[in-house]
């Protein structure tokens, strides 16, 4: 322990501490503007400068360990007078139309100007040239709005490994972005929107789509169906002041019901059905690897659309490990355009279909040429978490007045298996629930069915699950040892595509999550997202998850009506033309595309 | 070490023999912390110049994301990502040279050459940048073409020295 004085209050600090931190935990929030907890503590902004006794200049409180015996002051008037100087000189620089900005009343530098107060404009001077990016489905950058902190440059590199973020050239001519100017769509971004998260201004956010979701519900010869995925139910609360890990399913199922769609569907049914899909080719695989010499093992999850692309850029010898089953979204967009469309008698052109998804790769992902069928997208639009909430706002719903509402059908009713794809280890979990039930006949043997060593927030996790007296059709998988692993995050991702690419893998089947905790810290949820709330986040799915009285994909009588009805047998002639889908090799510089 | 004096003066090297010699370069430094200046000082020594297309090779082989090569190319303004001339002027902005004149040198120079700072002449001849602090304080003001330094330079000997060079 380190004893020191801030603002002569003496406090003590564990050693290797900031002053920021010790300061921090101590009930003295030190103004701050670039630093992000465990992320980002560059001091690249200076805001969170301190006087320290003894040393000749202000020491940014966000880099400096405490030491014992120090003398802190975070309130005098050399301090306010640099702060406030740092204030207006990255103003002086940034457009103050805040009116029109997206994150007008959620942005932090207007936070900072509300502590920092200022009465005028005292520079005035020459500004950036800027520009506005928006050549990517999935994110919108406008250099006008940055302020130079660097948190999406971290994010991007030290966190997910992509590394399509950097400073370029110097001086009052930096631009904080990719290589020579290029835009987000013609390089290697994977769209997985960890940026708009961190990105503290107006500069990096998701490709608007209310509007045109909007115009479609105007639209009296259109029907509107909307779907959420697992992991929106578990985050849509914090938009309007819930606590983080408060589960809104209901609320938001009224919610858009009020706002005018027509049917409210659950992407945890497609869940159910990605799991019937997947667990089936997993076992198609794993026989062909055992009785025959065609060996695609290990199978890789395909439901993220970052993940996916990521492999197209970084790994494309690779993609034939890839599961062919298209994301859940996207298996339900195609089931409304083709089943539901018969169901009803309406042309799929004349069915508009929404996905409300915690993810702004998802955005890219429904414009691929492989996920339309006749020049018909599957899917219309996506809408973030984020995007969500701005439009029930919008609709002037009041949220937490509203009752609880149900999913219609026959697309809308899950099990608990498909609540946890909403976090990582759950595809893998809900799959092998599913599997080994049907090789064994008995339920996955773990305590309330959660494949502990798979469950939590690490890089990668792995267990090994034995088949033991196995049902006659698949005697010859007795004994077999089923090696798994889980990721989240493209760093985590790397170094198993490594292992496959060396051909020294040693899994059978491996989840990826594009995102670092899955799709409860997708691109797309509210902000900020950080490892408490993640935590929150996850115990809400699997709170989901326990709550329901099935929790077997395979148990899901819509499911099995479905398969009766119009999808016959898994991986059959429809499901084919329906569920599965294909990849492309790009290269990191897409240099396959050309 | 000394890789741009190998070059062969009677025989002009083909594109395909400048990236064979570059490959070769980065291999020899790859694995080096803290090599990547030092890899594209040589690749703009054989090179002549940093395009795109040569930075994503440079990428690839050091392991590192293509912006961060650029990041680093444009931060220094020694490297260029556009051809450049025959001759690379560069004037001395650093204090003692800005002090005794640079500016004036500079505008003298975007009137003989008809170009300005960071822009090459229609004849490929020369190409005008600006510097900052060549360590030649003592002979301000300083400017360099290609590796030779001009010392306590006047606007009205700017002509005379450019004519030395058709």
């Amino acid at each position: 322990m380190v004893n020191l004085t801030i603002n002569n209050k003496k406090i003590t600090a564990d050693e290797g501490m900031t002053i920021f931190e010790a300061a921090k935990q101590n009930n003295i929030l030190i103004p701050h503007f670039c630093y992000l907890e465990g992320i980002h503590q560059i001091g690249s902004c200076r805001i969170c400068v301190v006087e320290v006794e003894g040393a000749k200049s202000l020491q940014a409180s966000c880099m400096v360990q405490v030491k014992e015996g120090m003398t802190v002051y975070t309130n005098t008037e050399k301090v306010k007078k640099a702060r406030k100087l740092l204030y207006e000189l990255m103003l002086s620089d940034h457009p103050r139309d805040c009116l029109s900005c997206s994150r007008n009343q959620n942005c932090e530098f207007q936070k900072l100007g509300e502590l920092i107060q200022i009465s005028e404009f005292r520079f005035e001077g020459e500004k950036s040239k800027t520009f506005v990016d928006d050549s990517s489905p999935s994110i919108v950058r406008d250099t006008s709005k940055c302020i130079l902190c660097r948190r999406c440059v971290t994010v991007c590199n030290q966190i997910q490994g992509i590394g399509i973020m950097n400073v370029q050239k110097r001086g009052f001519k930096t631009v904080i972005g990719p290589a020579a100017e290029l835009p987000l769509n013609s390089v290697n971004c994977i769209n997985c929107g960890q940026c708009t998260i961190v990105c503290p201004v107006g500069a990096l956010k998701e490709k608007d789509s209310i509007q045109n979701v909007w115009n479609a519900l105007f639209d009296k010869n259109k029907r509107v169906v909307i779907q959420t995925a697992p992991a929106i139910r578990a985050a849509l609360g914090e938009e309007f002041g819930y606590e983080a890990g408060t589960l809104v399913t209901g609320k938001m199922v009224t919610a858009l019901r009020e706002i005018g769609f027509d049917d409210v569907f659950d992407t945890n049914f497609a869940a159910d059905l990605t799991i019937i899909e997947e667990g089936n080719e997993l076992l198609k695989r794993v026989k062909a690897a055992i009785t025959s010499k065609e060996n695609t093992l290990p199978m890789i999850t395909s439901c993220s659309p970052g993940w996916i692309k990521y492999i197209e850029h970084v790994f494309p010898n690779q993609l034939d490990h890839l599961s062919t089953c298209k994301s859940p979204h996207m298996m339900l967009g195609a089931l409304v355009k083709s089943y539901y469309a018969e169901k009803l008698g309406l042309n799929p052109k004349d069915i508009y279909v929404v996905s409300v998804m915690p993810c702004t790769a998802k955005k890219f992902e429904i414009t691929r040429p492989e996920m339309k069928r006749n020049g018909i997208p599957d899917v219309d639009a996506v809408l973030t978490t984020r995007e969500l909430a701005r439009m029930i706002k919008d609709a002037g719903l009041e949220f937490d007045e509203l009752e609880d509402g149900e999913f219609d059908n026959p697309l809308g009713l899950s099990t608990g298996a498909a609540d946890i794809f909403a976090a990582t280890g759950g595809v893998m979990e809900a799959a092998l629930r599913t599997v080994y039930e049907l090789v064994t006949g008995r339920e996955l043997p773990f305590e309330s069915l959660h494949i502990e060593p798979i469950v939590g927030l690490n890089q990668i996790k792995t267990a090994d699950i034995t088949i033991e007296n196995p049902l006659p059709e698949y005697r010859f998988l007795d004994g077999f040892i089923l090696k798994i692993a889980v990721t989240s995050g493209a760093k985590g991702a790397e170094i198993l595509m490594e292992q496959i690419a060396g051909s020294e893998s040693p899994y059978h089947f491996i989840e990826v999550m594009g995102c670092p905790g899955g799709c409860i810290s997708g691109g797309g949820q509210p902000r900020p997202t950080d490892s408490s709330i993640r935590q929150k986040r996850l115990e809400a799915i699997y709170r989901e998850d326990e709550g329901k009285k099935l929790r077997k994909s395979h148990e899901n009588p819509f499911i099995k009506a479905l398969y009766e009805e119009y999808l016959k047998e898994p991986l059959g002639h429809k499901p084919h033309e329906l569920l599965h889908t294909s990849y492309t090799k790009r290269g990191v510089y897409n240099e396959f595309l050309k | 070490m000394n890789i741009q004096s190998k070059q062969c003066k009677c025989h002009k090297e083909t594109e395909q023999e400048k990236l064979e010699r570059i490959e070769q370069m980065i291999d020899e430094y790859k694995d080096k912390e803290g090599s990547l200046i030092q890899i594209l000082h040589l690749a703009q020594g054989i090179y002549g110049y940093l395009p795109l297309g040569l930075l994503q090779i440079i990428a690839k082989k050091v392991n590192k994301p293509l912006s961060e090569v650029y990041g680093v190319t444009t931060f220094y303004s020694f490297f260029s990502t556009k051809p450049r001339g025959e001759y690379t002027i560069r004037v001395c902005l650093g204090t003692a040279c800005y002090v005794r004149g640079g500016k004036k040198i500079i505008d003298r120079l975007t009137e003989i050459l008809g170009i300005q700072v960071g822009e090459t002449t229609a004849d490929g001849k020369f190409t005008l940048e600006v510097m900052r602090c060549i360590g030649a304080c003592g002979l301000a003001p300083a400017i360099t073409i290609n590796d030779k330094v001009f010392k306590q330079v006047n606007p009205d000997k700017l002509q005379t020295i450019i004519e030395q060079y058709y």
